[in-house]
């Protein structure tokens, strides 16, 4: 395989809104119901039912285009994309086509350090369609319609990535974002996020391939896979003389190949026109402007913040921007606090993050804590206690065992700071150091580390050992 | 001649007769019935209970505006747990768990429903001959032939042909491009198709969304006044429901036209119509002129394309529409070798001829390559005929047409679907509009066989349109011809 390839690509992302109640219709909006509990008259096609808009879908479509700098289209029309699936009771999924809510967005990515602007062509809005089950009877399918009528956001980039690590990079981007903005839950696993990834190859700069499409990856890893394979499966068909057919893939997360489901020759028409159930979706600039003020700060101006106002690391501070919950904590951690951002900021994602992972919790179960926490980090940053005992007693602190200064006292972790009793101490630990003494004084900085030792050591480690630092060089140096 | 609503709650009301003796005498009267007008029949243990609260109310002296009111009610309203087939095998083992929004109201101010009346099958046709059930008879004979069994009209074929041999007091039919007052005209009686979104469309069994409207078939003016009061209201459910402020239809509607009249007839309309046809529109303006209502020539620019604008959208809303018809989750299943095989047999054997066509029709009209040429063109066109109404309406109050282009004709007669397709002529640019018009019956042909004359009025103008129809049908007396 010759290496002067590349790869074009574009994805079509789905995210299912996290809406309390369906698209258009009121049953309840959620995963991991009873098979077929959560499907009323209207999700289950029976004859006569209508469709009602669900506006919160709308209000949530809107958000999504602040967040994405998209135009965001007063007038917009669902249609019907008519197909036949036992999945799909009314034998069409009601759908955005010729007039989508929105259209021309772009977000700016991170690729290796630099931003890349990846383009996206429209987003619109959409039913989902049932569960098909085939692999728990060797005889029946079964069908599932809880999923049914779940609103989802189809967003259609444009075909400006151009590896792997681009498309992951657009999808985790895409993913937080829609996460801050609070619309999608970003449960890969759960499907409330899933990708086709549309994608062609050619020789470097040259004219545009076929494309083929690789349907349903549910995870990073799966798009990466997905797209490492389809790569060199199509390179290796034109470089063996072959052509490729304008297929659409699938993908086997158990093999990481992909192979075809469909030809175009054999893809459906759907006859979308449309839907004369519902009436075109009008919105006044009104109605638009009102959803701008609950899009919120977006992850890219919260790290810009962090880094540029509070001094967080950059690292740091992408760290905790990753996710929302993260930035609200230590957002809410700086507000009730005087000590430093950047303190704060290096704690929690060390210790405090450290014990979330072991406790298996929630960020958001500590919005409770933040006093006692914040209560904590002064007493260190003060000096009343030791990094060492800091670390300590955060588990106590987090688990609700007291206040901080209560744990402190109680496990005198204290340090003493008290220059008179430090000076005697110290005063008593040179006495018979007369050799190391004139060493430090002949330039040996060496010495002055076993002193700070010894020191400590006299004071049970509660010693200020800045303080200790301090006076012993004063003493030394005479 | 029968007694109207108003009449018949009198009667109720003085103790003439009981709610039970009522429904009774209806029963009897549609089981001994010929014409096939039901596809089902509820026997009196069915609604005893509504009969008997329906006669404490008029005990208690507050009866509700339909109380103990017999109705028949088109197999496409669903109707909870009662079985609701639209007239097609695909469905004819389907009883919903619902009540339509209509069928609600109508429930809700008292009346009973005696039984589901046949219709075409999804609604579709225009002689009530495509049923899975069988035809329906007209209770007219042809004076001169009076061996042949003629249509009553479709779709709502046994809504018509009940009401008027009085098995069911006033039925509710649906329109969608004429089938309220094109089998009203046939069998002589009231049809009143409301402007599109007046009346909600939940719970109907859809064939054409943009086209769908419930109303009333009915002995009188009258009768339809007092039940559009009842189902002419605002449905959140339905988007295309209007929610507009709904008026009392009944009171005043023989109250003298307080202001000039002035109703269009228009001429393309008459232009290769029998005597007989004609005789009706003359008699119509004679019988009203006196009435300070004057009459003036209209003419449509759009008229030649109603009808094929009508063949292309209407198939196509119904093609998608029927899509939910699988055998998968409800209705009469084929078995297959495969999933498709499982459609292919389902929907192959559930549909009949004309639902099949009407299916093809509209697959077509909108695959890709055709739906430029096909739907969009009709859905412009549409919009053309809708502003010709309306530069129409700039200088008329009404617009006069007959309902039907011929009386009824034989069972069997139109095999060929075009020919059928003309029947609705009339009745077809009215709807593409979405605005009302009632059918009256207007007098006999040569033959003996009623005849009907259109009015129609402008959006949601239908305490006018009842009005004039009422005056209409006072003066023309069609019931002691």
């Amino acid at each position: 395989m010759s290496n002067n390839w590349e790869m074009v690509i574009g994805l079509e992302v789905h995210a299912q809104l996290n809406t309390s109640s369906k698209l258009f219709s009121s049953s309840p909006n959620q995963f991991g119901s009873e098979p077929n509990e959560n499907v009323n008259f209207i999700d289950s096609g029976m004859p006569g039912m209508l469709p009602v808009m669900n506006f919160a879908c709308i209000e949530m479509a809107i958000k999504t285009g602040f967040a994405l700098n998209f135009n965001i289209n007063e007038y917009s029309v669902f249609e019907r994309k008519n197909y036949f699936y036992p999945d799909l009771p009314q034998g069409y999924q009601i759908s955005q086509f010729e007039f989508p809510i929105l259209t021309e967005g772009f977000i700016n990515i991170d690729n290796e350090g630099n931003q890349k602007k990846i383009r996206i062509e429209r987003a619109h809005l959409e039913q989902d369609a049932g569960k098909s089950i085939h692999d728990i009877d060797p005889k029946f399918s079964f069908i599932d319609l809880n999923r049914v009528g779940t609103p989802l956001l189809e967003i259609v980039s444009y075909p400006d990535l151009s590896s792997a690590e681009e498309a992951v990079s657009y999808m985790s981007s895409l993913r937080q974002i829609l996460m801050y903005i609070d619309v999608c839950d970003g449960n890969m696993q759960e499907g409330s996020l899933r990708a086709d990834v549309n994608l062609s190859v050619r020789k470097i700069g040259g004219e545009l391939g076929t494309r083929c499409e690789i349907k349903n990856l549910n995870s990073f890893k799966f798009i990466r896979q997905a797209i490492e394979y389809e790569f060199k499966r199509q390179i290796d068909v034109i470089e063996s003389g072959g052509k490729i057919e304008q297929n659409t893939m699938l993908f086997d997360t158990s093999t990481g190949e992909t192979r075809a489901m469909r030809s175009k020759e054999f893809s459906h028409d759907y006859r979308y026109f449309p839907d004369p159930d519902l009436l075109p979706v009008n919105l006044t600039q009104d109605q638009i402007d009102k959803v701008k003020t609950s899009v919120g700060e977006l992850p890219q101006a919260k790290l810009d913040k962090f880094i540029n106002d509070y001094n967080v690391d950059k690292n740091i501070a992408k760290i905790i921007t990753v996710e929302k919950q993260n930035a609200i904590l230590f957002e809410k951690m700086i507000s009730e606090t005087d000590v430093k951002p950047k303190f704060i900021a290096a704690w929690l994602v060390g210790d405090i993050f450290a014990f979330i992972k072991e406790n298996n919790l929630e960020v958001s179960s500590l919005n409770e804590k933040t006093k006692e926490i914040t209560d904590l980090l002064k007493l260190v940053s003060d000096d009343i206690i030791s990094n060492k005992a800091g670390k300590e007693i955060l588990p106590k602190v987090l688990n609700g065992q007291g206040k901080p200064s209560d744990i402190v006292k109680e496990l005198g972790l204290e340090q003493v700071s008290d220059s008179g009793e430090l000076e005697k101490i110290i005063d008593e630990a040179l006495i018979g150091e007369e050799e190391n003494i004139s060493k430090f004084q002949g330039g040996s900085d060496r010495v002055l580390g076993y002193f700070v030792g010894k020191c400590l050591k006299a004071t049970k480690g509660k010693g200020n050992p800045k303080l200790i630092n301090k006076i012993l060089l004063e003493r030394l140096k005479k | 001649m029968k007694s109207s609503i108003s009449q018949i709650k009198d009667s109720l009301r003085d103790k003439k007769i009981s709610v039970e003796e009522l429904y009774d005498e209806f029963l009897i009267k549609a089981k001994s019935s010929k014409t096939n007008s039901f596809n089902l029949l509820l026997d009196k243990e069915n609604n005893i209970l509504s009969i008997k609260e329906s006669q404490k109310r008029y005990e208690n002296g507050n009866p509700l505006p339909l109380d103990g009111i017999p109705l028949g009610i088109k197999d496409l309203f669903c109707t909870k747990g009662i079985r609701t087939t639209a007239s097609s095998k695909i469905l004819s083992n389907f009883t919903p768990n619902y009540e339509s929004f209509v069928t609600q109201k109508l429930l809700d101010d008292g009346s009973i429903f005696i039984g589901k009346n046949n219709c075409d099958e999804f609604a579709m046709g225009s002689s009530n001959e495509t049923s899975f059930f069988g035809p329906v008879k007209n209770p007219w004979k042809n004076k001169n032939v009076p061996t042949d069994d003629l249509v009553p009209g479709g779709s709502s074929g046994g809504s018509a042909a009940a009401v008027a041999e009085g098995t069911c007091v006033a039925s509710m039919g649906t329109d969608t491009g004429g089938s309220i007052r094109q089998p009203a005209s046939l069998c002589g009686i009231v049809g009143l198709k409301p402007t599109f979104g007046s009346c909600s469309r939940w719970g109907i069994v859809a064939f054409a969304s943009s086209l769908d409207q419930a109303g009333p078939l009915t002995n009188s003016v009258e009768d339809a006044a007092l039940i559009l009061n009842s189902i002419n209201k605002h449905d959140f459910n339905d988007s295309t429901s209007s929610n507009h402020v709904r008026e009392d239809y009944f009171i005043g509607i023989n109250d003298k036209l307080d202001q000039k009249i002035k109703i269009g007839i228009p001429s393309d309309y008459l232009k290769d119509v029998s005597g007989d046809i004609l005789s009706q529109i003359e008699n119509t303006k004679k019988a009203l002129i006196k009435h300070n209502v004057e009459f003036v020539d209209v003419e449509f620019k759009t008229t030649e394309y109603a009808l094929s604008t009508y063949y292309i959208l209407a198939p196509a809303e119904a093609s998608s529409n029927l899509a939910r018809y699988d055998g998968i989750r409800y209705g009469v299943r084929e078995d297959g070798k495969s999933l498709d095989d499982i459609y292919l047999n389902s929907r192959t054997k559930g549909f009949g001829d004309e639902v099949t066509r009407r299916i093809l029709i509209g697959a077509y009209v909108l695959s890709a390559g055709y739906y430029d040429a096909y739907y969009r063109q009709a859905q412009k066109v549409r919009r053309l005929i809708k502003d010709d109404f309306q530069r129409i309406f700039n200088d008329v109050d009404f617009i006069l047409t007959p309902t039907t282009p011929n009386e009824a004709f034989k069972m069997g007669d139109k095999l060929d679907p075009i020919s059928m397709y003309k029947n609705d002529i009339y009745t077809v640019p009215t709807s593409l509009a979405g605005l009302p018009g009632i059918s009256i019956p207007s007098g006999l042909s040569t033959n003996g066989l009623p005849l009907g004359i259109q009015f129609i009025g402008n959006y949601f103008e239908e305490k006018k349109l009842l009005q004039i129809a009422a005056l209409a049908e006072k003066e023309l007396n069609f019931n002691e011809q």
